[in-house]
């Protein structure tokens, strides 16, 4: 049976999503606040199962592209990511049955949301990243095989840009070009599929994922249990099965640096009791590595979550400051991202790492 | 010589300070009409202190007017918000996700406009005189006094603002109008929330700040006034008029930074006691080390610079319980002389441990005379633990840093803790936040995106602190005083590597002349 997203499950999908963006996909604030906004004019959004799309479904993943810092200061126009779904149609002369997230950590997991309630279209409970991740290559969708062309790229003002190329890295690397003339921000519609494709492809179950971390979040807040066991005991029950507490402490330094248009830094924590000595972060708009002591305790495209130690939020990589309390959380990513061809797409190589992918669950404690 | 005065809900706290000597100190409780409190407190110092209203150089005040007033709804304008930057942010129109009872206050009055820039400098759409004329007939036509005009990215150029300021002054004279630029840095909605904030104190502003010179003038004081903002830096009367917002929640930074003067230590943990909680704060160069997450304020999301404060339910009015093990979170607050043993009450309280200990003479001591020295000896280190803890939590490092004990509950302290290299509790601790006003600086600061193409690194961070530092003056800080306390560089994400947000501040001490 398809479910129906209503109003009241947009905070939880919020915190969710923050944490599942592992510092990255930008603050879920204003794309909540969007998506609020038309759930309310529109009404509630079906979502589907991937059991429940149709072979024949035409699936079309949607968001946004660009810097968070520019979202949080140029708000968006909210029709764009709507223009961008309508381009891509017009291209492709057909219409589209139904709208898949790319990436359901961070902002891009609400903006489907939106174009979903205005438009009418369920929303496949999946998505392409499992989490965030900075390019736009780095989807199951491309390890998988589907071409991420057409594309098309729409700013504020609804001026578009359709991007025809041989492969997802190309089409990344375009699509930025003109998301920077674009004012830093864009929506896009990209992986056009039909229903059969996107069930193969697709990571499953991960809105839902999103919601019932946030609701555990959430619930332990009310309740004054411990956040940290709420979650793990929460991402137990899902296919995110393996997730425990890599370390705990006070963040004792942030360094960052630019290279290659990304945001690349090292966050210290010292260790507060019961954990000592240190832990390590390497971030590339991501945390993509947590090293303690030297010892890897957690790589991507495992998840690794800086947490607020009093309150289990998520911190994104720009509110990250020196002195913070965190607690790291580690969670194991379903078998679709681990495979050889996945991890050739957005394993550690894939981001200039010298570590082999371990499996968390088989790293030491 | 100046005057610290600290305006809070319950006390007006003043204090006569010779340079960063205290000459003499003064507590009475707030009045209704602001002037005669602070009259009272005035004379009360000068005259403990010796001095002439002629001796007077300058009069620093704190104040939670501004901030009571959006907390509880009162005394606030309707404001007309305008807002340049369509054809973007049209999805979240001003006053999205605020309280319905503090918007419906401020009517909802919106106005949304083309313009704004790009993270780069580039205009988004150029500025619309004609939308922006017929809003100004609108708010005429409706009777707005106030208006407050946030344009995107105008942190980084905020020309768009100042025209539009021009052209809604020719529509709707005497309007009093609020940039965001003035209020907020980068983070659309907080400053946007904020300068909406600021617009609606605009009456309020000018009564205060004109109750407080009729204050001096009643007292022949001519010499300047200013009132202390939330990073611990002083602004002038006549620019409170224009930004109270700017006030809200110096009362922490106040407190830390008068800690800081009465012990003689910049690098230090605050230990901020009062009848209900304890306020645990670290110093960096003197000043708070500052929040980074967003502050609601009357429930409205806000970036302002807020210290890093954690507040722990430990007070001279806190509860005591479990023979002495268990203190807290609750308290018998403002009614500890009537509740407490000591003041012939029935609760035992922190205080009633301290007099029964011998480390404190207050009240009637025979009262507690009966508690046994286990319970006295177990609610002592009870105290102290959680001090400790919450100091702990607040380090940075694990270096042991001393502690400075303030407010009227630092008595309760009175052992050494295992966080802290030293103990300070200095002379005057109880009107520390005075003191704190009294020796605020005038500090400028610089939060934009600065393309590094061409640029370089050094020469935009070079840019960025002088441009702080020529800020600073201009706030009527002494040039050679004035420092670069913080400098933040964040690459934008995504982007291509020339772009990056620099956020510099700097302070000075203030030209005092006679």
């Amino acid at each position: 049976m398809p479910r129906q997203f209503v109003l009241e499950d947009l905070d939880d999908l919020c915190r969710g999503a923050a944490v599942l963006g592992t510092g990255g996909g930008g603050d879920p604030y204003i794309g909540g606040l969007l998506a609020a906004e038309a759930i309310r004019k529109y009404g509630p959004v079906t979502l589907w199962d991937l059991a429940e799309v149709p072979d024949d479904a035409l699936v079309v993943a949607i968001g946004g592209m660009g810097a968070p810092t520019v979202v949080i200061e140029k708000i968006p126009n909210g029709r764009e990511y709507l223009w961008a779904l309508e381009a891509l149609e017009r291209h492709l002369g057909r219409k589209v049955d139904a709208i898949i997230p790319f990436e359901a950590g961070g902002m891009n997991s609400t903006t489907p949301l939106m174009v979903a309630a205005e438009r009418g279209l369920p929303v496949v409970d999946a998505d392409g990243m499992g989490r965030a991740f900075p390019e736009l290559q780095m989807e199951t969708f491309n390890v998988y095989g589907v071409p991420a062309a057409p594309m098309a790229v729409v700013n504020e003002w609804g001026d578009s840009v359709i991007i025809e190329a041989g492969s997802a890295k190309m089409v990344e690397w375009l699509a930025r070009g003109a998301t920077i003339r674009m004012g830093g921000h864009t929506a896009i519609a990209e992986y056009a599929m039909d229903g059969a494709t996107c069930r193969r492809v697709s990571v499953p179950g991960t809105l839902g994922l999103t919601q019932i971390i946030g609701r555990s979040i959430r619930e332990a807040r009310e309740q004054h249990r411990d956040v940290f066991t709420s979650l793990i005991a929460s991402f137990a029950s899902t296919h995110y099965q393996h997730a425990r507490i890599l370390f705990s402490g006070k963040i004792s330094d942030v360094s960052r640096r630019t290279e290659r248009g990304f945001a690349i830094g090292d966050v210290r924590i010292e260790g507060l009791e019961p954990f000592a000595g240190e832990m390590l972060i390497r971030v590339q708009n991501e945390n993509l590595l947590a090293l303690r002591d030297g010892q890897v305790r957690a790589i991507v495209p495992d998840l690794i979550c800086i947490l607020d130690s009093e309150t289990g939020d998520a911190i994104t990589t720009e509110r990250v400051r020196y002195g913070q309390r965190v607690t790291v959380l580690g969670v194991s990513v379903p078998p679709i991202m681990r495979t050889a061809e996945a991890l050739a797409i957005f394993g550690p190589h894939a981001f200039g790492l010298d570590y082999p992918f371990t499996k968390i669950e088989d790293l030491p404690r | 010589m100046r005057i610290g005065i600290d305006v809070g809900g319950t006390n007006t706290d003043a204090v006569l300070m010779d340079g960063m000597e205290v000459k003499s100190w003064h507590k009475t409780p707030t009045s209704a009409d602001v002037s005669s409190g602070i009259m009272a407190v005035l004379r009360a110092v000068m005259t403990e202190g010796g001095a002439n209203p002629t001796d007077i150089t300058g009069v620093m005040i704190g104040t939670t007017h501004f901030t009571n007033a959006v907390v509880e709804r009162k005394r606030l304008l309707q404001v007309a918000a305008i807002r340049l930057g369509l054809p973007a942010t049209l999805g979240l129109p001003p006053m999205i996700d605020w309280p319905d009872d503090l918007g419906s206050t401020l009517g909802y009055h919106r106005y949304m406009i083309h313009g704004g820039h790009e993270f780069d400098g580039r205009q988004i759409a150029p500025l619309n005189e004609d939308e922006l004329r017929a809003a100004g007939r609108d708010m005429k036509k409706k009777g707005l006094r106030a208006g407050a005009i946030t344009s995107v990215f105008s942190p980084v150029n905020p020309d768009m603002e100042i025209r539009a300021a021009e052209i809604i002054a020719e529509e709707v004279p005497d309007v009093a109008l609020s940039l965001s630029h003035q209020v907020g840095r980068i983070g659309f909605l907080e400053r946007e929330n904020a300068t909406i904030m600021n617009a609606c104190l605009a009456d309020l502003a000018t009564k205060v700040v004109q109750s407080f010179r009729l204050a001096l003038s009643t007292l022949n004081i001519t010499a300047p006034f200013y009132i202390s903002q939330n990073d611990g830096t002083l602004m002038t009367a006549e620019y409170v008029e224009k930004y109270p917002v700017l006030t809200f929640a110096s009362g922490p930074t106040n407190s830390m930074r008068g800690a800081a003067l009465l012990a003689g230590v910049k690098e230090a943990m605050v230990v901020d006691i009062g009848g209900t909680t304890s306020d645990v704060g670290m110093l960096l160069h003197g000043f708070p080390r500052e929040s980074s997450v967003t502050v609601e304020i009357g429930g409205v999301r806000t970036n302002f610079r807020m210290p890093d404060v954690l507040a722990i339910g430990l007070g001279g009015g806190s509860l005591v319980r479990d023979n002495g093990l268990r203190i807290g979170p609750d308290s018998v607050g403002y009614e500890l002389t009537e509740k407490a043993l000591v003041f012939g009450g029935d609760v035992l309280t922190t205080t009633d441990i301290v007099v029964a200990a011998g480390l404190a003479d207050i009240g009637d001591r025979s009262k507690v005379a009966h508690l046994t020295p286990e319970l006295i000896e177990n609610a002592i280190v009870t105290m102290h633990r959680m001090v400790d803890e919450a100091v702990d939590k607040m380090k940075t490092s694990s270096e042991p840093l001393p502690v400075i004990l303030v407010g009227g509950g630092a008595v309760l302290m009175s052992r050494g803790l295992s966080s802290a290299s030293h103990i300070l509790k200095p002379p005057h601790f109880s009107v520390a936040n005075a003191i704190g006003a009294g020796i605020a600086q005038v500090g400028g600061e610089v939060d934009r995106v600065f393309s590094l193409e061409g640029l370089g690194r050094d020469a935009a961070l070079a840019q960025a602190k002088a441009e702080a530092i020529a800020k600073t003056v201009a706030a009527g800080a002494r040039p050679e005083t004035v420092q670069v306390t913080d400098i933040e560089e964040v690459p934008l994400a995504y982007l291509p590597s020339s772009a990056t947000r620099i956020r510099v501040k700097a302070v000075g001490d203030l030209v005092v002349t006679k």
